[in-house]
């Protein structure tokens, strides 16, 4: 496991900004060469906690260690970290081989050598031909590339990016999302990622950390944030969720039995913490609703065909249960059952996770 | 940018006469200027609104700086926006050799000899007479000083003393403290010689002296206590005395009087109203109540007489102050104003 | 309409601009300074006369003749002012000498033997008569020389002006002293004060902007009587470093150059700060930060980032106080000692004081020269910024 290597530490930090706390006294590790994704909504405290690991924003307690070393006190000059800025902050009066020398020259690396690193680095993403441009004279993407090799050319032991894709195109971003990757793997960088779009996080990173409101929901990987969403925020933030209300009846072992309040109870596999009689909501991704024509099936629900809408590569249907609205994914092939016929909607108690209502 | 600030105010002149000449039907005021501060302001209340509520139309006022470029370029423009201007004797006697003034109806003034002969000239007739002369302040002179050689006295009474920037007046002074009579001084300045000694005098207290540019400065300096002595004219002093408690005191003997005088600009378009104006200026009831404000000689012999006794002494025209005080050589200066202003601040700058 | 046209439009006002407040004004002012002609306008006829005189020996009785002809012409009074003017600026006299020649010629009657010399003695001086031989020409270059201190002698040789009376070089050249030595106080002053405006927000900002734009909407008399408050002997500075025991004689802090500087400095300084609060302000906000994540320790940032950032404003703001410094004089007259006179003040004594305009365009041009070079200069800074957003 690479928490063993804990390479970057974060130890109940937190920041208050007056009376508000915007992030709430975290604890987690970064294993050395892991891409782990800062993901949460707007204002939940991602670039903060970024700023102070890159010392731009001082803890308001806490502490920070990298590579064993308490960081706090250090000013972002003295922390070698690599930061690539949202809008790219390249500067504007210097050639693009003179920016991307930048780091080298702070660093009062001679000039022979300078260049030399200044090319690998400019090779690392493509854009040697470009060495003596100005950054205005680049478009968006390059400017990008540009900023990414920046952060790269003195080879810094942590590599941290705000929401750096987030002024590009969809196309562009996720050609940039996989060159990032590729580099990362061959550098065997360790970087900090933070965005607030759940699809990048998930395709990019090996551990993403859902922020909500300065707290750490979950942090995990990709298919365990999805699969196994541990809180109702996670679930319905990740990806697209049916929930059922509903209260635990009966554990057997990981397993438990929930009645649900619009009548009926399944069973889920993976029923986390919860004991008998506390109330939760029981967590299905609509691929995992399989509409079966009868009762028999494991966790089989009545429900009414409300309507079904054609996505191309698959078909959503709208389905009433009791009170309850849920959403089923079939595949394209499958006969989708007339509007307003009844059946039932079925899943396997390995396809669903019990979250806190 | 002054130079640049005249261009471009003849370029804006050139642009007003197109302009002017579109709307020369609409008239202008009758337009008056003088000296600003608050000698304009009494002449406000004994010439001005008098006149304006005698004749029934508005007076404006503009104040200046003097200068006879000034005047040249506004005759020289054409019809020139103002009408009757109070200018010093030098540019009495330029401007009225150059053709810049009406010739005055001494007819309307009631003759040449109501006014003393200094204030006579075919071009100007005398507003007021003022000295430039020594002043202290009697707070904090103990002794109090007597005469320019006083002045030029370090060691007596040590500390910085102020001159009017320029070589007018300071070249004088200097001649009196070096011995010369008041009256022999404009004949020295004219002999070979005379220049080289005023300013080999000047020499001596160069580095105390601290050269004032306009009126209200040497009395900054007198009160800050920045200079021990100035020389001044005398109406600022006995104003500030006046408004400010102060006890600044002058030396007559040595003083330097000169009169100015009202002239009417060439080619005024309110000339009979301008000549109307200063006829009423120079009525002996009107100017005779000018001291009561400040303390400025008279002209008009009658006025002069006419002005009571505890405040005719403190005038440059009262018998014991003239006693002693010469006029400004009004010739010499304009003859040598713009080499001895060259040699002057070749001197100055050394 | 041809888009050609259309174009040409569009740039008139700049042309009519440009026309209007540089060429005309350089073109009055050489014009004004180089034309002579006003004394032959006067005395035709003596100028016929002059010119088969040598200027060697005393002038012929011909000469005199024709002067005393022309005097009792019926000259118009400017016209005869003009000649007057140019004159006594050559050979100082002339002022009183001719007016009083032409009333006593005039009183004479047609007599043509009329005694010059026994009128007035300085009728006898061969420089009156050389001054006279000098002015003639339709064009002059007494004007441009004398700006610069120098002469035709009697020869017509170009020659230095007696020391005595040499002062425009030294008065010009510490013009030009003055304007740098504020333009250097401005940019020392002014970055960081810009630097600390742009650095904080709200009120804060407001405060130091209006702070700086302050002298600007107070009169030069209020001003000056704020200078005199901190600076005289007695002043606020003064008073405070005694108390604090810190000098024991008053620091001389006005009436000298320390006075100039010291309030032209105070006056110009927005026209320094602004200009470069505009370009820091322009600075995108995370520069600064990237430059210290990368590794920039803060005055690394200040050397290779900030400033050369700030520098077109930094530049412009140099240039405008330069220019604009080197038009002052009425500050420096108030706040200066004896040797803090600069150009313009000169330029004024000619312009307002004696109606020479001769001598004041020949200075002015020396003074609009350079300027107006500066002028093209930042014209060309501010329209090509180094960096491009
Ligand atoms: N300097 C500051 N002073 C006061 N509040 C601040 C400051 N900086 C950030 N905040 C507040 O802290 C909270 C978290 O801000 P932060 O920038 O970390 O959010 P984020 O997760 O990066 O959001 P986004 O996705 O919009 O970038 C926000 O509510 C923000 O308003
Ligand atoms: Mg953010």
């Amino acid at each position: 496991m690479r928490d063993l290597d804990p390479f970057i530490h974060f130890e109940a930090i937190s920041k208050v900004f007056g009376t508000v706390t915007v992030v709430d006294a975290l604890d987690f590790h970064v294993a050395r060469g892991e891409f782990v994704s800062l993901l949460g909504p707007s204002g939940s405290g991602k670039t903060t906690l970024l700023m102070m690991l890159a010392g731009f924003e001082a803890p308001s307690g806490g502490r920070i260690h990298v590579d064993g070393r308490r960081v706090e006190h250090l000013p972002p000059y003295k922390r070698e970290m690599g930061v690539v800025f949202q809008n790219y902050a390249l500067f504007p009066h210097m050639t693009i081989a003179e920016n991307v020398g930048f780091p080298l020259k702070m660093r009062g690396v001679a000039r022979a050598e300078r260049e030399a690193k200044v090319k690998r680095a400019l090779d690392l993403v493509r854009l040697r031909h470009l060495a003596d441009r100005r950054p205005s004279q680049l478009s968006g993407g390059q400017q990008q590339r540009i900023a990414l090799s920046r952060a790269l050319v003195y080879e810094p032991k942590v590599v941290l990016m705000d929401e750096p894709l987030s002024a590009l195109d969809k196309q562009l971003r996720e050609h940039m999302q996989l060159e990032i990757r590729a580099l990362h793997r061959e550098l065997g960088l360790t970087v900090i990622f933070v965005t607030h779009d759940q699809g990048e996080a998930l395709t990019m990173s090996d551990r993403v950390a859902v922020l909500n409101r300065g707290k750490i929901e979950q942090f995990d990987t990709p298919s365990g944030l999805y699969d196994r969403p541990r809180t109702r925020f996670v679930a319905e933030f990740i990806g697209e969720t049916n929930l059922l209300a509903g209260r635990v009846a009966q554990r057997q072992g990981e397993a438990a039995t929930v009645v649900l309040a619009s009548g009926g109870s399944v069973t889920c596999d993976r029923a986390g913490p919860f004991e008998t009689d506390s109330e939760v909501m029981v967590s299905v991704r609509p691929e995992m609703l399989h509409l079966v024509p009868d009762a028999a099936a494991p966790n089989a629900l009545p429900v009414t065909v409300e309507d079904h809408v054609y996505h191309g590569d698959h078909i959503r249907l709208h389905l009433a249960f009791g009170e309850s609205r849920l959403v089923a994914r079939a595949g394209r092939r499958d006969a989708a059952p007339p509007i307003g016929s009844t059946a039932f909607a079925s899943f396997a108690p390995g396809d669903c996770a019990l979250v806190a209502p | 940018m002054t130079f640049l600030k005249s261009i471009l105010g003849s370029t804006a002149l050139a642009a007003g006469l197109v302009i002017a000449g579109l709307g020369a039907a609409t008239a202008r005021d009758l337009t008056v200027v003088s000296w600003g501060g608050n000698y304009q302001d009494a002449q406000r209340k004994i010439y001005f609104k008098p006149f304006a509520e005698k004749t029934g139309k508005p007076v404006l006022d503009e104040s200046w700086d003097g200068g006879v470029g000034v005047v040249q370029a506004k005759v020289k423009a054409g019809t020139p926006n103002w009408d009757a201007v109070q200018v010093e004797a030098d540019e009495l006697a330029i401007g009225c050799a150059d053709g810049l003034y009406e010739k005055l109806d001494w007819g309307k003034l009631g003759g040449k000899d109501k006014f003393l002969p200094s204030a006579v000239s075919d071009c100007g007739v005398g507003a007021i007479v003022w000295s430039t002369l020594l002043s202290y302040d009697s707070e904090k002179l103990k002794t109090a000083p007597t005469s320019w050689k006083d002045f030029w006295d370090t060691k007596t009474f040590p500390g910085k003393r102020a001159l009017r920037r320029g070589p007018k007046y300071a070249l004088e002074f200097a001649l009196m403290a070096d011995g010369v009579a008041p009256k022999d001084v404009y004949k020295t300045l004219r002999e070979k010689g005379g220049v080289d000694r005023a300013f080999k005098k000047l020499d001596e207290i160069k580095p105390d002296i601290v050269w004032w540019e306009s009126g209200a400065q040497p009395l900054q300096l007198l009160k800050s206590g920045q200079v021990v002595m100035t020389s001044a004219y005398n109406g600022r002093i006995s104003g500030i005395n006046k408004t400010e408690g102060t006890k600044f005191k002058t030396v007559w003997p040595g003083s330097i009087y000169a009169v100015d005088s009202w002239v009417i600009l060439k080619g005024s378009p309110n000339k009979d109203q301008a000549m109307d104006f200063i006829a009423f200026a120079s009525l002996p009831e009107n100017q005779s109540k000018l001291p009561q404000d400040i303390a400025y000689g008279l002209p008009s012999k009658a006025a002069a007489a006419a002005v009571p006794a505890d405040l005719a002494v403190d005038l440059p025209t009262a018998p014991q102050n003239l006693e002693n005080a010469i006029a400004i050589d009004v010739d010499y200066w304009n003859d040598n104003i713009e080499d001895l202003t060259k040699r002057f601040n070749a001197w100055v700058g050394k | 309409m041809s888009a050609r046209l259309k174009a040409l439009l569009l740039v008139l006002p700049l042309i009519v601009f440009l026309g209007l407040f540089f060429l005309w004004p350089l073109w009055m002012m050489i014009a004004t300074a180089v034309q002579g002609g006003t004394v032959r306008l006067a005395f035709p006829q003596t100028a016929t006369a002059i010119a088969s005189w040598d200027g060697a020996g005393p002038p012929p009785a011909s000469l005199q003749a024709a002067l005393v002809r022309d005097l009792r012409t019926d000259t118009p009074q400017e016209r005869f002012g003009d000649a007057v003017r140019t004159l006594n600026s050559q050979q100082a006299g002339f002022r009183t000498l001719l007016p009083r020649t032409a009333r006593a010629v005039r009183e004479a009657g047609e007599a043509d033997a009329f005694d010059l010399v026994a009128l007035d003695p300085r009728w006898s001086e061969q420089g009156y008569w050389l001054a006279l031989k000098r002015s003639m020409p339709a064009y002059t270059d007494a004007n441009l020389l004398a700006a610069v201190d120098l002469k035709r002698n009697d020869e017509a040789r170009i020659e230095p002006v007696e020391p005595d009376f040499a002062v425009n070089r030294a008065i010009m050249l510490r013009t030009f002293v003055i304007a740098g030595q504020v333009t250097l106080l401005c940019g020392a002053i002014g970055l960081p004060f810009a630097m600390l405006a742009a650095s904080v927000t709200g009120w804060k900002r407001n405060a130091l902007l209006i702070a700086v734009l302050l002298p600007l909407w107070t009169s030069l008399l209020v001003r000056t009587a704020a200078w005199l408050i901190l600076l005289q002997d007695t002043g606020l500075i003064n008073q405070t470093l005694r108390a604090l025991g810190l000098i024991e004689t008053p620091l001389s802090l006005i009436y000298n150059r320390t006075g100039v500087l010291i309030a032209m400095t105070h006056v110009l300084l927005p026209l320094m700060v602004l200009p470069i609060y505009a370009s820091l302000i322009a600075i995108p906000r995370n520069l600064m930060p990237a430059a210290a994540a990368l590794g920039a320790a803060p005055l690394q940032a200040f050397r290779y980032v900030l400033l050369p950032l700030a520098m077109p404003g930094l530049l412009s703001g140099s240039l405008l106080v330069f220019m604009v410094a080197l038009g002052y004089y009425i500050t420096p007259a108030l706040t200066g000692g004896a040797g803090d006179q600069m150009i313009s003040s000169v330029i004024a004594f000619y312009a307002t004081g004696t109606a020479n305009w001769g001598m004041a365009g020949a200075l002015g041009l020396f003074l609009l020269v350079p300027t107006t070079v500066l002028y093209i200069l930042y014209g060309r800074l501010s329209r090509t910024p180094l960096v491009q957003t």
